[in-house]
């Protein structure tokens, strides 16, 4: 399978060390269980702030699931939590058919997690830092050494094997730390904001890897507060908002449900004269700062409405994630 | 109930060894450096106070005050090795380095760092003493035959005293507070404990004080195996340094657990 000669240029980046990819349909079929993570009703608070509240979801095998927020919704407590990191006070949460936290050691074995801060050891080469987080999981040097090559590929660092962590890069970092979760050949991914703090080229450079390691199979928990993330890579999102859920589904069904038409963006001129002008002709109008929102089924009208006024700004587009976000959690409050 | 503890006390009896040796790897990078800093300090008191102070007082029990004071600068520096590499090392790997959040997401538990670190610990003061125990040995001033028999109570003494440490960064916010201990507990305990003078020398009072305290146990063991005497009560000794390191080991476990675990 590894680096076939009839394999095109363009298959190379997915070809180290997977299987023939696996089609999204195909993702967690043949598995013994269809549940990776299972919350039920799972409430936490640290003194008198509820940091989850009355939570349950469940992670399908094989899928990629977000938790989508703003910092402080609670995204990284309930990576924790999955981890075992956490006790609830309330609540259930099953991981890979194991009790959390009760035998979380038992399904850590088979977890890889990328978290929020980079922690790998500094002082340590690439290899080294792989080498010494195989011996977590109980590995011997001579397994690590079998599979550094491949991890190293995968996350295209293998001119840096000897490298010390501190000559990387912050995407380079990141990918190592991916790398580094991918040791003991985990069935589920837990990344908590995997690429906040990356530079766009770096950032598309993980969202591809990931896909990559979802067309092998794994399932993946991701955290983000990066819409365009959430709406890349996830197969289905939890919308969080101070510990609670807001909604949960596909992405896309998630914005035509809550949105389902064009939106204008209008920049300029006054936001509240302007919206008592086309109210009429839009869904729903919103206004966040100086920018006016307008969700509008058929745009031309509005477009055509405000055609002709000096000093706007008018972008249309379709409706995204951000939308969505702004629609459930109030825009005006966000800002 | 009792399941949510089990994170705090180790999964098995070898875990820690990957820990061990993660801090080995480390260490071996800077071996030099950190073996001249171990030893240096212990070193300048035993022949500052050795040659200076040994030359006015001549004989203490019935030996030159140089060897009595090599065993007793043995335990200390075991002592202050051990401490050393829990509230500083340990103490960075827990929080600025995030070294034990990554280890956290592993097979590990936390029972299996603290153990590795404690056993860690130990290694740098059974380094930190057998060096100087070599040095005593070459001047005279120590039994080579004897050396085997203190290198057991030197590693107790390394795990006693990571445990004890390790109780103190699971309470300490910040390293500010280390230099309480330090001034508060480890200095006044080598006075008080026969490292520099006999204890027999201390009013009868604070010789009680010491025999509570686990350096005294350290060096009644160390020293009558570096002059090669018979030691007295050694289960006393070892049962004493063996208790301070399995509660201290629980309560920081569990102190830690509190911490991190939240």
């Amino acid at each position: 399978m590894l680096g076939g000669v009839e394999a095109a240029p363009i298959s190379r980046q997915t070809i180290a060390m997977e299987p023939a990819p696996v089609t999204p349909a195909d993702r967690g079929a043949g598995r013994v269980s269809n549940v990776a993570i299972d919350f039920t009703a799972v409430k936490k608070s640290y003194g008198e702030k509820v940091v989850v509240d009355q939570l349950s979801f469940t992670v399908a095998s094989g899928k990629c699931f977000g938790l989508l927020g703003p910092n402080g919704a609670g995204k990284s407590t309930i990576a924790r939590l999955i981890l075992g990191m956490s006790t609830p006070e309330a609540g259930k949460i099953t991981v890979l058919g194991e009790k959390v936290p009760a035998r979380a050691r038992l399904a850590r074995k088979r977890i890889g997690v990328v978290p929020q801060a980079d922690n790998l050891d500094l002082e340590f080469t690439v290899r080294e830092n792989l080498l010494v987080f195989g011996r977590y999981f109980g590995m011997t040097a001579k397994d690590v050494e079998k599979i550094t090559p491949s991890l190293l590929e995968f996350a295209r660092l293998e001119s840096k094997a000897d490298a010390r962590v501190t000559e990387l890069s912050g995407g380079m970092k990141r990918r190592l730390t991916l790398a580094r979760a991918l040791i003991n050949d985990p069935d589920i991914l837990i990344l908590d904001e995997p690429t906040t703090g990356l530079d766009p080229h770096a950032r598309h450079l993980i969202w591809e890897r990931l896909r990559a390691l979802l067309s092998r199979g794994k399932t993946i928990l991701l955290t983000t507060h990066f819409m365009e993330e959430a709406e890349r890579l996830c197969d289905r999102l939890c919308v969080l908002e101070a510990g609670r859920k807001i909604a949960e589904g596909p992405p896309h069904t998630l914005i035509d449900e809550q949105i389902g038409c064009p939106v204008i963006e209008v920049y300029g001129g006054d936001p509240n004269e302007l919206c008592g002008l086309i109210k009429p002709l839009a869904q729903r109008t919103e206004i966040s700062g100086e920018t006016l929102f307008c969700y509008a089924p058929n745009p031309e009208q509005v477009l055509a409405r405000l055609r002709g006024r000096t000093g706007l700004r008018l972008l249309q587009r379709p409706p995204n994630l951000e939308d969505v976000f702004l629609r459930l959690t109030g825009r005006e409050m966000r800002d | 109930m009792w399941e949510q503890y089990a994170a705090a006390l180790p999964a098995n009896a070898w875990n820690w060894s990957a820990v061990w040796r993660r801090n080995y790897m480390a260490w071996r990078k800077a071996a030099l450096a950190s073996l001249l800093g171990n030893l240096a300090e212990p070193m300048s008191a035993l022949f500052g106070l050795g040659f200076g102070l040994g030359l006015m007082i001549g004989q203490v029990d019935g030996i030159s005050y140089v060897a009595f004071l090599a065993a007793g600068m043995v335990a200390t520096s075991a002592m202050i090795s051990a401490t050393f590499e829990t509230v500083y090392g340990a103490f960075a790997r827990m929080n600025a380095q995030r070294t034990w959040d990554a280890i956290l997401c592993t097979e590990l538990t936390l029972g299996d760092v603290v153990l590795g670190e404690l056993a860690w610990a130990a290694t740098k003061a059974v380094l930190a003493g057998t060096g100087i125990t070599i040095v005593a040995a070459a001047l005279g001033y120590a039994a080579w035959p004897s050396i085997p028999y203190a290198l057991p109570a030197i590693a107790l003494t390394g795990v006693a005293f990571a445990s004890l440490a390790m109780v103190v960064i699971a309470l300490a916010p910040s390293y500010d507070y280390f230099v309480f201990y330090q001034t508060l507990f480890l200095t006044p305990m080598m006075y008080l404990c026969g490292a520099i003078f006999p204890v027999a020398q201390l009013p009868i009072a604070l010789q009680r004080v010491a025999e509570a305290l686990p350096l005294a146990h350290s060096i009644d063991l160390i020293r009558p195996a570096m002059l090669d005497r018979d030691a007295s009560s050694v289960g006393l000794h070892v049962g004493v340094l063996c208790l301070y390191t399995v509660v201290a080991f629980v309560v920081s476990a569990l102190l830690l657990r509190r911490r991190l675990m939240r």
